[in-house]
């Protein structure tokens, strides 16, 4: 289980072009501030999905989340502990491939699992997890010899391998074709059905959220603040066509982010 | 076709040694400057016969691969403490970084003085010429291991161990492979320079030797035997990066 709450989120870094101006490094004021001041809550078992424009701080966010970088000020909870390292119970799926290349994906997806002493469940469970993303016949293919979209999956199988109690994924279909992307979309959605962990996504593409979100999140430009949070609560399946409300409050992100889908 | 890469090298040898006859047919060349390529077979096979050319590759070799091997073995070590640890890398980056441009025949003289003559001294100079190119492309190597990787190590709760067995040391392998093959050429190019000063034996001192006797068709056996050993050593370094657990290194980036 897991409930994460973020108080009062904030970080900015350090801007590296003054430095090499030979400037004062003092004046924090003057830092690059990336996240200004975030509040937000997530339940056990939600799948929320962040949109914001690019550069805006959403993997930063996330990177924070998972304990890689430690905020300016303010802090995450994850289940009322403050969030200081990395940990195996949430697990990260990287914008640009996490995968370990000189690994194959049944070592990648065994990482996870490595501690289990009884072996014969240990290769139960690399299996199943491989099976489901349907990349058995690849256990033994480095991640140099699949398609981008087999490397998504099989970093999903790695993730999901471990049973943790939350998944956070950085834009996990960016740079996919149509056809993968809509696949990977629902294969996502139906692992969160199935299992029910808290799942955290940032996406670029605002159909994606409406669609798969039990919440969407809008995050404004640097520095970034939330700009709107909205519940979804429609069933599944779940399309656009069928919810007005859905497709008005598309128009209403659009607008917000400053662009308009009709053109 | 298939064997380009075996008959074309083979052609281009031909030609070198057509034209290496012609010079030596019709140019204005007395023999004992430039001896005939046939000249230079015969004194091969002479060389070859009275076990001469044998015992000095030998030689030669047994000092590469040991001072080659103690600088592989103590540099990759050093260059990933340098590359993970950032004290470390203050403290002894700038003098890898000051002893590394002498030339390792500028420690002749005290390589000589400290392990008098024989096999310890060249071994010492062939050290030198290898353990700082290993050392600084471990550590740069090291550096720039993509951050993403740690991060999945501490994502997993990887030990200090797993860091190293599971991360560094394969993320570094294809430009530790690369950086042998640079190696092991500069140690064989030392090795010649060394041998014609401080020892009695090995193909440096076949050449020396035979210049002093005037016998330059020796001297160009000599040579010969060089190269085709170096293209031998580079050979065997280039199989070493075919592991296919390393082919990522040349796909990817
Ligand atoms: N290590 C760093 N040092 C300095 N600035 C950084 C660092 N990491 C991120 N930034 C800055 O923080 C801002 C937010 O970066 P981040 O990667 O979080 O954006 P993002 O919202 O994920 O963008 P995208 O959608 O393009 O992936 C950027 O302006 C970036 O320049
Ligand atoms: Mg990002």
């Amino acid at each position: 289980m897991s409930h994460i709450q973020i108080k009062n989120l904030k970080k900015s870094y350090i801007d590296q072009r003054r430095i090499a101006r030979g400037e004062e490094k003092s004046f924090k004021n003057q830092d690059i501030v990336v996240l200004n001041d975030i509040n937000l809550e997530f339940q056990d078992g939600e799948m929320v999905c962040i949109l914001g424009p690019s550069g805006c701080g959403k993997s930063t966010m996330l990177r924070m989340i998972a304990g890689f970088e430690k905020p300016t000020s303010g802090h995450v909870l994850i289940n009322g502990e403050v969030v200081s390292q990395p940990r195996a119970d949430s697990i990260f799926v990287f914008q640009h491939s996490g995968l370990l290349p000189w690994m194959t994906v049944w070592e990648n997806v065994e990482l996870g699992v490595r501690h289990l002493e009884d072996t014969e469940k240990k290769h139960k469970i690399i299996q199943d997890y491989i099976n489901m993303v349907e990349l058995g016949n690849f256990e033994n293919h480095y991640p140099h010899q699949l398609s981008g979209g087999m490397l998504r999956r099989a970093e999903l199988a790695r993730a999901l391998a471990v049973n943790p109690d939350t998944l956070i994924m950085d834009e996990p279909f960016s740079g996919l074709d149509f056809l993968t992307h809509m696949k990977m979309r629902e294969e996502v959605v139906n692992m969160h059905e199935f299992i029910k962990k808290t799942t955290l996504v940032v996406t670029h593409d605002i159909d994606d959220a409406l669609i798969m979100g039990d919440r969407v999140i809008v995050m404004s430009g640097r520095p970034s603040q939330v700009k709107l949070e909205r519940k979804l609560s429609f069933g599944r399946p779940r399309d656009l066509g069928s919810h007005p409300e859905l497709r008005e409050l598309r128009d209403e992100i659009f607008f917000m982010l400053g662009v308009s889908y009709a053109v | 076709m298939p064997h380009k890469r075996i008959i074309y090298p083979l052609v281009t040898f031909f030609f070198i040694i057509i034209l290496w006859e012609l010079v030596t047919r019709f140019g204005d060349i007395s023999s004992n400057n430039f001896p005939k390529p046939i000249e230079v077979l015969i004194s091969t096979e002479e060389l070859i016969v009275n076990g001469k050319l044998l015992k000095n590759t030998v030689a030669s070799l047994f000092r590469v691969s040991i001072g080659f091997s103690l600088a592989v073995l103590l540099g990759v070590p050093l260059g990933i403490i340098l590359g993970r640890l950032e004290n470390a890398k203050f403290l002894f980056n700038p003098l890898v970084q000051f002893l590394r441009p002498i030339s390792p025949l500028a420690w002749i003289p005290l390589a000589m003085l400290w392990f008098g003559i024989g096999d310890p001294p060249a071994i010492f100079l062939i050290f030198l010429a290898s353990f700082f190119p290993m050392v600084v492309s471990t550590s740069v190597a090291v550096e720039s291991i993509r951050p993403t990787f740690f991060q999945v190590a501490a994502n997993f709760n990887f030990s200090r161990y797993e860091v190293l067995t599971k991360i560094v040391i394969p993320a570094i392998t294809p430009q530790v492979i690369t950086a042998l093959r640079m190696t092991i050429a500069i140690a064989w190019l030392v090795v010649v320079a060394a041998e014609m000063i401080a020892v009695q034996s090995g193909l440096g001192y076949l050449i020396l030797d035979s210049r002093n006797a005037l016998r330059m068709d020796y001297v160009m056996v000599g040579m010969i035997a060089i190269g085709i050993i170096g293209l031998l050593l580079d050979f065997i370094m280039r199989k070493l990066g075919n592991i296919e657990s390393t082919a990522w290194g040349r796909l990817t980036k």
